[in-house]
């Protein structure tokens, strides 16, 4: 079956929430509409459904458009944002792009406008994942620190996706710190600059800021598009052992992020029924897939049964291990740790090892 | 009176959170609850019967979990085995504890 992509609108009118459903639903994608009045349910509903693209009111009770926006934007980069506002002000509009939105669209008042604006979700449906960080257009974070040093500017960016945040220094147009995950230098900005999506901003500049990375940023960007190149298009394997070698490089991969968060294994397991189970740090993957997979269902049940929202997260503890269930959006995760681990502090770092874990 | 009657309005009904202790046993009767007496017996043996599977699961995925807390956007339920059967704690989550 084709899929359809699936559209959130939020707006506070139940009228116009009923004209925009008839609208998109004719656009040539067909796609699959919901609607919510309020903020806070519309968060509900794109934790609980993986949706294309949300189109979000800037005047609404409780939870305003703005603050909407700017928990999605953490919580889920990939998604595409538009804003539908009747109010004229751009301190809004700035305020708007600020976060990331894709498109900030006065409601339509003519049928050329209508025709336009529609033309436009469309396009914003179907155009390509590749990537890219909110803020400017889609570039990529190479481009912006291209950009910021090729001008000479002095500026802080910082530069998040997901639950991972870090900053990046850059003076009279050179390079001079990044940090991220406690380390810096250029440790720290080869590590942001494998995150392919997220969101930027830039902060006033820090002229006192202690300098820890001397190469050239050209040297260091030139580098890491070497290195990112080689990880996204890996040279065709001519051989079986080629397809080895490149199995065993991600495992390395995977290893080594597992050392440096300091846990033991992780097991990742995709939403669809038949797929299996991937484990890195443990023998018992396939064991371990089908328990995270009854796990979700039990949970599932009881959410329903008992009404108490969707899951957040699963903690558990055994002689060995404590172990942290995270259910993303296209994936779960199980995350082990020592048994000596600090409770309090697992999920996050969890969901910190889960955000590397495929960027 | 009962012409007063006449113009009240049906109030709408409210689910209230389980909150409260619950023992069950290794066939999951339930042994002992402080839960409310409005959360029906049979919602208490659905999530006795929940956590009891979902302890035994993991035992044959070689993952012996003793204790574990489930995290729900309202609810947070705590189990811990007890010989074969489980102590199950329900904490519905406040506005002011809801990042606990």
């Amino acid at each position: 079956m084709e899929s359809r992509y699936k559209v959130l609108i939020v707006d506070d009118d139940p009228a116009v929430l009923e004209l925009y459903r008839d609208l998109l639903s004719q656009l040539p994608s067909h796609p699959e509409i919901f609607t919510t009045t309020s903020g806070a349910r519309a968060l509900t509903m794109l934790k609980s459904e993986s949706f294309r693209l949300l189109l979000c009111d800037l005047k609404m009770p409780k939870m305003d458009g703005l603050q909407v926006l700017s928990i999605v934007r953490r919580r889920f980069p990939e998604l595409r944002t538009v804003v539908m506002t009747a109010v004229h002000n751009e301190e809004f509009r700035s305020r708007a792009y600020s976060l990331g939105v894709d498109l900030f669209w006065l409601k339509p008042d003519t049928q050329q406008n209508m025709e336009m604006f529609l033309q436009c979700i469309e396009s914003l449906l179907g155009r390509d994942e590749e990537g890219g960080f909110r803020g400017v257009q889609s570039k990529s974070l190479m481009d912006l620190i291209q950009m910021e040093c090729l001008s000479q500017s002095s500026t802080v960016l910082r530069v998040t996706r997901g639950s991972l945040s870090g900053r990046i220094w850059i003076l009279s147009g050179e390079l001079i710190d990044a940090e991220t995950d406690g380390i810096r230098g250029e440790t720290a900005f080869r590590r942001i600059l494998e995150w392919k999506s997220g969101t930027f901003e830039n902060l006033p500049s820090e002229a006192n800021r202690e300098r820890t990375i001397t190469k050239p940023a050209n040297a260091l960007l030139l580098e890491a598009a070497q290195a990112m190149d080689e990880i996204a298009a890996p040279p065709e394997p001519q051989s079986s052992e080629d397809a080895e070698q490149a199995d065993h490089r991600k495992t390395v991969m995977r290893l080594a992020a597992l050392t440096r968060a300091g846990a033991d294994f992780v097991v990742s397991l995709p939403n669809e029924p038949q797929s299996k189970a991937e484990g890195w740090g443990t023998e018992a993957t396939q064991e371990l897939g089908v328990w995270m997979r009854q796990a979700m269902e039990a949970c599932s049940k009881l959410a329903h049964d008992l009404q108490i929202g969707s899951i957040a997260h699963l903690e558990g503890r055994s002689l060995d291990h404590r172990i942290v269930l995270l259910a993303e959006d296209k994936k779960v995760y199980l995350v082990g740790w020592p048994a000596e681990s600090k409770v309090t502090q697992l999920s996050e770092q969890s969901k910190q090892l889960v955000a590397s874990w495929d960027s | 009176m009962g012409l007063l009657n006449l113009f009240s309005k049906p109030s709408p009904g409210v689910q209230v959170l389980p909150s409260g202790t619950l023992t069950v046993d290794r066939n999951n009767n339930v042994l002992a609850t402080t839960v409310s007496s409005a959360c029906s017996q049979e919602l208490l043996q659905e999530i006795g019967d929940q956590v009891l599977s979902l302890f035994r699961q993991a035992r044959k995925a070689q993952l012996s979990i003793s204790e574990l807390t489930i995290h729900f956007a309202s609810l947070k339920i705590t189990a811990r085995e007890l010989r074969g059967g489980a102590i199950i704690f329900l904490a519905p989550k406040h506005s002011f504890n809801a990042l606990s």
